[in-house]
């Protein structure tokens, strides 16, 4: 394959502290490495541009189930915003839930590579692969949901973490996941009955155990199967006023889990479990006291789940705060429960500027990603499309980069949520070192993804060059210049190869999936036993289940060795 | 002789994955676990007479013609059209149907699939008020009260209740088959071979001698513990013989029945004697029920979908759940028939936005059901040009349409030489999905099943997923063929 230099870009790596340096990259069969061949190899002239590593989201909704019924709910979500057929790409509809082939060049446009689908229900992760096959110029991964499956309720309620671990060993590979996902932990097996958890000690009917032992429980199998990432939380009473109470105690519950300072536990969506007050009407930021524990204590990792200010669509496993928000709105709104496993709720919304919740909210967000000391612990996404869609990025790079633009929308926004506003004290603004960080660096560490995020050799040539001159422009002040910039990279490089030119797609490439194969000493048995139960179980056969090797179109499996 | 076990059933919407095979010499022998229908799709499907070879018509007789030069001539029809209709797809597995997404978006015609004339009613409803659902499983879990509305699932999802719901055991609830054997032996006034039948129940589909409770008798069974179900339905079904109680609405008049049935849940009275012919006591006892279960489901059928208000009779039902899921838990769910018109459904909503009439003649998926459904465009008379795959729209569609698609060139894919075939201008035979072919499908909750391959398919037949590949392929070497041209000609 061609060997490849970029030549004479500024480039910011933060895994190699490299800030700014004016350097070149080369580049070898899809990988990075010390030099190439300097008259043989394509060159790409970065002189005055920003180089960085591809962009990495944590937590993006962007395929299976959930995200498809809502693309099938929203055709007035889809007129907005067509994609036409072009000799290269497919055609498509885009805004907040796009099509799948939409949703790749979107994010290859704004110099993206790899990108994480959080919420997969292991029962129907067949469709989650269908749709990532079909969601080209990305690599990818997803979590399935096992915060109330019953094996894990009844193992960790039994003690037996041994059994457990096998079985979630069992599942990565079972479902083709990355990570542990948790959402509303015991609250959505109880919402299997209309019921839902309150706090992290609630009991959850039936079942004997409270979300701080599932937590926990998960938290520790993940130790001992020594997966790359930690558990992927979504707190309990996520989006009710008052939360972050809820969630100061699961951060304390899971210090129990920690030693050192490596995380054990990753918060998504951070913003939507920061709530203080105790009703809408006196709804007001936790940021404060949330990010006061933050800085002092170093177990977990978050991501913000900013709010846009524009008509997006809410999807999540927490079928009961779907619910909460389908009370408060009347808006049209699917539940959709899945046997043994886990539910999920949909119900467009509307953020806007001029309501004091939602201004609220947008302010809690760049609160707690400013006040957060160490952008190593909170990555920039909305929750797409929770908070809002995923190409409002530059937008957020933005806000975080300029105390004038955050007052710029600030100023518009409802009166009471600017006078609660804590933006106004914040003087801090992000570096495009910060931004390399929140925007790629941090997310592959906290995922333990070796290759991704960073360009050193060994590197995969994942690889985003923006149109920015960090020596003439300062993006505090221009952050317009900069909003620019990250919406249309100059180049896109997947695997070594030039996949965007100047915000346009020049080349269409599949993207692997990855997931983990996750040895243990023991395997679960699968003997009569297991599938007898499993028949009890769920209303499919055992030998349907898993998702076989032929769902996925480029498999990237990671090996991990586990310690049970 | 080998056993396949774990075979999904590619017949129904229930899409049951525990079928065994018996195969023999290339041939299923034997079907255990199935009901009838499966049954007689494993076994008959090889006495069907199979073409073996594409046909193309000539001089208005079919000939036989080569892979090749059907697949030219069908590109050509295609890549020729100005505004081609590509139509079917239920019967076919996912990974055909992502091929005809590209296909369709490639000669800029309109997609669409059965649900237009079963399930699209339902559509147009979650895309007005939403859908409080859940997987089957959850069902069979927890639902102590299924009320079947407009459908029959004993007739046309045989093993539904036995799996999913009524006849099921599951975690929280049990399976109120017992109960009902012995309704049947009550009623009958007589032992009855109580255990022989309960052998035969896959089998012989057991018809009960009972007067199940209709609206002449007031029903005492609505209190008992455990599982309830409830029909309502315009004729007493199978499924209605078997119902603890069973409501007999008047034709057409679902939506007010609904309505009522919404009014008493919301605690409104209702000051009239009767709604759709059903005495309002009955309404209450019902209302009741719904009210005081702790998970109910109401699975809707064509009865439904397809009766006077069609769309508006969803609304009103799917408004019902939302009110009841401020009382208890709830959910809704339609009895979609063909085994993977849900996977149609699904894989262009998520390649194009949309479910269903996907018109791609701008270069862009649009969707605008009543102008963009080929339902739509066949009675506007402007298609140019048709495919159809999967599907008998020459059975199932209005003449005033099936007119207008013979006039135009008609390209059918299909294992059988259904109406539409005999109709066509060019036939391709293709391989029977879930039997010669395997592949994915989409089960009535959304939740995707593996289907298998078990037997080869006759030599020359092809799957749809390979035909359309080489039809797309034809139509690109075309379509540039064609560009040259005109670029040498500038
Ligand atoms: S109920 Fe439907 S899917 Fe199940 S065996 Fe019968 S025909 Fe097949
Ligand atoms: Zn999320």
């Amino acid at each position: 394959m061609a060997e490849m230099l970029i030549k004479n870009g500024f480039v910011f790596d933060p895994i190699n502290r490299i800030n700014g340096e004016k350097m070149d990259i080369a580049i070898k069969d899809g990988k990075i490495v010390g030099s190439v061949n300097e008259r043989r190899a394509k060159k790409i002239d970065a002189t005055g541009l920003t180089v960085m590593p591809g962009g990495v989201d944590i937590h993006t909704h962007i395929a299976g189930a959930e995200v498809n019924t809502g693309r099938l709910m929203r055709p007035e979500d889809h007129v907005k915003d067509v994609v036409r057929k072009t000799p290269l790409t497919r055609s498509g509809v885009g805004y907040s839930i796009p099509s799948t082939f939409v949703t790749g060049y979107r994010y290859s446009k704004m110099g993206y590579t790899t990108i994480m689908n959080p919420s997969m229900p292991p029962l129907e992760a067949k469709h989650t692969h269908e749709e990532l096959n079909d969601t080209p110029m990305l690599d990818k991964a997803s979590y399935p949901l096992l915060g109330d499956w019953w094996f894990v309720l009844e193992y960790l309620r039994k003690g037996d973490l041994t059994e457990c671990a096998r079985y979630v060993a069992w599942m990565m590979g079972t479902s083709k996941g990355y990570a542990i996902k948790i959402v509303n932990p015991g609250g959505l097996e109880s919402w299997g009955f209309g019921r839902n958890v309150h706090s992290i000690d609630d009991e959850v009917p039936n079942f004997c155990i409270t979300p701080r032992e599932i937590m926990c429980g998960l938290a520790k199998v993940n130790k001992m199967l020594n997966l790359p990432h930690t558990i992927h939380l979504h707190t309990n009473n996520l989006g009710l006023p008052g939360n972050y109470a809820t969630t100061l105690e699961t951060m304390r519950a899971l210090e129990s889990v920690a030693s050192g300072d490596k995380p054990v536990a990753h918060i998504t969506h951070l913003q939507f479990s920061s709530f203080a007050g105790d009703g809408w009407g006196n709804m007001r930021s936790g940021a404060e006291e949330i990010s006061k524990y933050i800085n002092a204590h170093n177990h977990i990792t978050f991501d913000m789940g900013q709010v846009i200010f524009t008509d997006t669509t809410t999807m999540t496993a927490d079928g009961p705060f779907e619910y909460t928000l389908y009370e408060l709105s009347g808006h049209k709104w699917v539940n959709t429960d899945i046997e043994t496993e886990t539910s999920g709720g949909i119900i467009p919304f509307h953020y806007k500027r001029n309501n004091a919740v939602n201004a609220t909210q947008w302010s809690i967000a760049l609160e707690l990603a400013l006040l957060i000391e160490d952008p190593w612990k909170m990555f920039l996404t909305t929750d797409h499309p929770n908070g809002g869609p995923f190409f409002a990025y530059p937008k957020i790079i933005a806000w975080l980069s300029s105390k004038k633009a955050r007052m710029a929308t600030l100023k518009k926004c409802h009166k009471k949520a600017q006078k609660k506003s804590l933006l106004p004290s914040i003087t801090r603004e992000l570096t495009l070192y910060d931004i390399a960080i929140v925007t790629r660096a941090g997310q592959a560490k906290a995922l333990g993804l070796k290759e991704k995020g960073h360009l050193g050799v060994g590197a995969d040539a994942d690889i985003a060059i923006y149109n920015i001159n960090p020596e003439k422009t300062d993006i505090a002040r221009k952050y317009k210049t900069a909003r620019r910039a990250f919406g249309n990279a100059a180049y896109t490089l997947k695997d070594g190869k030039v996949v965007v030119k100047d915000g346009e797609i020049t080349q269409h490439v599949d993207g692997k999936t990855i997931w983990l194969d996750v040895q243990t000493a023991e395997q679960v048995k699968v003997d009569e036993e297991m599938k007898r139960r499993f028949k009890e179980y769920w209303t499919v056969e055992y030998d349907n289940y898993p998702v076989f090797d032929h769902y996925v179109k480029v498999p990237s499996p990671i090996t991990v060795k586990a310690d049970v | 002789m080998s056993i396949v076990k774990a075979v999904t059933c590619p017949v129904c919407g229930s899409l049951c994955d525990d079928i065994e095979l018996t195969v023999e010499n290339n041939e299923v022998v034997k079907v255990k676990n199935g009901c009838a229908m499966c049954e007689s799709k494993y076994l008959g499907y090889k006495s069907e007479h199979r073409i073996r070879t594409p046909l193309v018509r000539k001089d208005g007789k079919f000939v036989p013609v080569s892979m090749d030069e059907a697949v030219h001539k069908a590109a050509e029809i295609l890549a020729n059209a100005n505004y081609p209709i590509l139509y079917g797809w239920s019967s076919t597995n996912c990974e055909a149907q992502r091929v005809g997404v590209e296909l369709a978006e490639e000669v800029g015609g309109v997609l669409d699939n059965t649900a237009v004339v079963c399930h699209g009613p339902s559509i147009l409803s979650v895309q007005e008020v939403g859908i409080p659902t859940c997987t089957l499983g959850q069902i069979r879990h927890r639902a102590d009260l299924m009320l079947y509305w407009g459908c029959d699932p004993w007739s046309a999802h045989p093993r539904h209740l036995e799996r999913y719901t009524s006849f099921t055991e599951g975690r929280f609830e049990d399976s109120a088959w017992k109960a009902y054997l012995q309704k049947v032996k009550a009623a009958a006034g007589k032992k009855k071979l109580v255990s022989a039948e309960r052998l035969e129940f896959v089998k012989s589909r057991p018809r009960p001698q009972t007067q199940a409770c209709t609206i002449s008798g007031p029903p005492q069974t609505l209190k008992k513990d455990g599982r309830k179900l409830i029909v309502i339905d315009v004729r007493k079904s199978m499924t209605a013989e078997m119902a603890d109680y069973f409501i007999q609405v008047e034709p057409n008049k679902d939506y007010e029945v609904m309505q009522a049935i919404r009014a008493l849940v919301r605690d409104h009275e209702l000051d009239v004697d009767k709604v759709g012919g059903i005495p309002v006591e009955y309404l209450e006892e019902v209302a009741d029920a719904l009210v005081n279960c702790n998970f109910g489901v109401i699975f809707f059928g064509m009865g439904l979908t397809q009766s006077a208000g069609k769309f508006r009779n969803i609304d009103v039902a799917i408004s019902l759940i939302r009110d009841l899921n401020r009382r208890t838990k709830f959910a809704i769910m339609p009895m979609r028939g063909h085994f993977n018109v849900a996977g149609a459904n699904i894989v262009s909503t998520w390649q194009s936005g949309y479910p269903y009439g996907v018109d791609f003649s701008l270069g862009y998926p649009r969707y605008n059901p009543g102008e963009t459904t080929c339902m739509d465009v066949l009675l506007r008379g402007e298609s140019d040009a048709s495919l159809v795959i999967a599907a008998d729209p020459g059975a199932t569609f209005p003449k005033r349409a099936v007119e207008h698609m013979v006039k135009t060139p008609l390209i059918v894919i299909d294992p059988h030489m259904n109406a539409t075939a005999m109709l066509a201008d060019i036939v391709f035979p293709s391989a029977f999905v879930g039997i010669e072919v395997g592949g994915t499908a989409y089960r009535m909750d959304n939740v995707p099943l593996p289907l298998k391959k078990v037997v080869e398919p006759p030599a020359g037949i092809l799957p749809d997923e390979e035909i359309l590949k080489r039809i797309l392929e034809e139509v690109r070497i075309i379509k540039a063929q064609k560009m040259a041209k005109q670029a040498e000609a500038a």
